[in-house]
């Protein structure tokens, strides 16, 4: 308290420091208007998502089939969990479906996105931007109950495209070697779209000069995007690896209605198994074991791409 | 100079875009063939349900499929439901994003980046982690097998709200500041110089939300039980379930029906979705 005199009389030449005012009337109505705005996603977001996750922590520490008490059982479901087998082939069905569908999705919109933004009449241009991105508008659920027929072994249409080419009929849903490849081949069809967008967007980013200025030093075409393009790019490729990963990882519509799972468990996911222990066992306390094992994995995926992303990501 | 430059480049690509564009339509062809070829089976008999090669022009057109999708399921009521849960969602979004999205991008209050950090990281938080206790949170508030169990969970959008944030802070500070000195309250200056000029963005939420609950599979296949809460989604599956013998072409019927609001959403939103996805990668 008297420093601060002192020092107000000390200073000549600057004014002394204006004393915080009162909360003025417009003061308190902009923090009545905040907390207003805010309440129903705040309250909404605790009442949906933070009580749940911590939910799910408490849950899986305890036995519980919704009919007799709950009975703690410390971290007996998480030995459960690991060692079982099915729920172990649901982490690495799930993992093999992350790596195989992100790269191929991203692959595959990298690729036409690259296409598409060449030289073309604006209309024609519009027409492929729509057709790649219409299948995302479409219902998972449903396109699989589609995809179920196309896939079938002895009169879908995907073998008779095959056939075209020579190539004897697959298996696709009913061999445990084929099935997690047809479930990729749908969930990537109806998906890329979302990066694809993304990577249009990011291309109409770069500057075109930047682009000029590389043909003039006398890059072309593949050597032109790999050492110009993609690194002017990699915010973008970052944003889509991180959002498609932490999709792939909840994959569960198009499993569930292809192959429910099987043959045998080789296209259970985890979030079949979340599913199937939760709401078909009524094992609640397993299930969200597993949930929380998930959540962690998410986690440090994404925890993992962000550092790879320090040295790979350029910024303007 | 700059005629040199395009010269060049024009001499460079004279032959590849025909490669390239026969290319990018065999694609698109392959993208929109499964959706094609389900309009056309839809119309089709039964028998010719599995003719190959696929004839997409059917030889005898028939709605008969159609007709069996009505007599099976309650396309009416799992329509009604559909729309009543995916529009309540959108509308509740487009509100709550709104609000919150404004007061993060220009108002000031206590605990606004610890708030903000909060909304951004539930967006990492996958649905089937919190699935089991949002379950039993509904239980207890009996809104378990009830479309409102459906619809408020759903309101508070993370993404929407970020969205919305970007969308307000895009917009120029001096507008509020000139209302503010004529005397405007916040309220007056949100209503009145704000909220109007948000309606595109609105849009976008809105768009988004709808073409994702209408589609949504996971959260109605655990709440509903009663087939009278079912949505669209749900009755396609359990559609197919149902007919062990199974006439394709009905399931596929149904599936169109259930194509058609996805479609309008896409033909009429298609801008405001291409605008969201794209800000995703673009806004950071």
């Amino acid at each position: 308290m008297t420093t601060t005199r002192t020092s107000a009389r000390t200073r000549t030449v600057t004014p002394p420091p204006v004393p915080p005012a009162p909360p003025s009337a417009r003061d308190r109505g902009t923090r009545l208007l905040a907390t207003l705005f805010l309440a129903p996603t705040i309250v909404g977001i605790v009442v949906f998502t933070v009580v749940p996750i911590a939910g799910s922590v408490v849950l899986s520490l305890f036995h519980w089939n919704v009919i007799d008490d709950p009975s703690f059982a410390g971290a007996a479901n998480y030995r459960e969990t690991l060692s079982d087998s099915t729920v172990l082939v649901s982490f690495r069905n799930t993992l093999v479906f992350m790596v195989l569908a992100v790269a191929l999705q991203l692959l595959i919109a990298l690729v036409l996105a690259l296409a598409v933004n060449g030289r073309m009449p604006v209309w024609l241009r519009s027409v492929f931007r729509s057709a790649f991105f219409f299948p995302l508008v479409l219902s998972a659920a449903s396109i699989s109950v589609v995809m179920k027929y196309l896939f079938n072994q002895d009169f879908g249409v995907v073998n008779w495209l095959l056939g075209l080419i020579g190539i004897a009929p697959v298996p696709w849903l009913t061999s445990e070697n084929s099935a997690m490849a047809a479930v990729i081949l749908v969930y990537v069809w109806q998906q890329f779209g979302f990066s694809f967008l993304l990577f249009v967007g990011g291309l109409n980013n770069i500057p075109k000069e930047i682009h000029e200025a590389a043909s003039l030093d006398g890059a072309t075409g593949l050597r032109k995007h790999l050492n110009v393009t993609l690194p002017l790019l990699s915010p973008t490729l970052l944003v889509a690896s991180v959002v498609g990963i932490i999709n792939a990882l909840q994959v569960f519509e198009q499993p569930y209605v292809l192959t429910n799972g099987g043959p045998g468990d080789s296209t259970r996911t985890v979030v079949m198994v979340i599913y199937e222990s939760a709401f078909e066992q009524l094992r609640f306390g397993e299930a969200s074991a597993v949930g929380v094992l998930l959540f962690v994995l998410i986690m440090a995926v994404t925890a993992l791409q962000f550092r790879l992303s320090r040295r790979f990501v350029h910024y303007q | 100079m700059t005629q040199a430059i395009s010269t060049v480049s024009r001499a460079r690509h004279s032959l590849a875009p025909w490669a390239r564009i026969t290319a990018l339509a065999v694609c698109a062809l392959l993208t929109l063939g499964p959706v094609i070829w389900t309009v056309s089976t839809s119309l089709r008999t039964p028998a010719e349900s599995f003719d190959l090669p696929p004839r997409i022009i059917p030889t005898n057109p028939t709605v008969e499929s159609y007709r069996g999708v009505f007599d099976q399921i309650d396309v009416w009521l799992l329509a009604l439901n559909s729309t009543l849960v995916t529009a309540l969602i959108a509308v509740g979004q487009m509100i709550t994003a709104g609000l919150a999205g404004y007061a993060f991008a220009r108002l000031e209050f206590r605990f606004k980046k610890p708030l903000f950090a909060l909304v951004l990281a539930t967006m990492m938080v996958p649905l089937q982690v919190t699935i089991v206790p949002v379950f039993l949170v509904l239980k207890s508030m009996s809104l378990t097998d009830t479309l409102l169990g459906l619809i408020i969970p759903a309101f508070p959008t993370a993404f929407g709200t970020f969205l919305m944030r970007q969308y307000f802070l895009g917009m120029p500070k001096d507008l509020g500041e000139a209302a503010m000195l004529d005397g405007c309250g916040p309220w007056r200056i949100f209503r009145s110089v704000y909220a109007p000029l948000a309606a595109p963005g609105l849009a976008i939420v809105g768009v988004l939300a709808f073409n994702y609950h209408w589609n949504e599979f996971f959260r109605p296949l655990i709440l509903e039980t009663s087939g009278q809460n079912y949505t669209l989604p749900l009755g396609l599956v359990s559609l197919q379930g149902n007919l062990g013998t199974g006439s394709i072409s009905v399931v596929l019927a149904g599936v169109v029906l259930s194509m058609i609001p996805a479609v309008a959403v896409f033909v009429v939103g298609q801008r405001p979705l291409r605008e969201g996805i794209t800000s995703a990668g673009v806004n950071r």
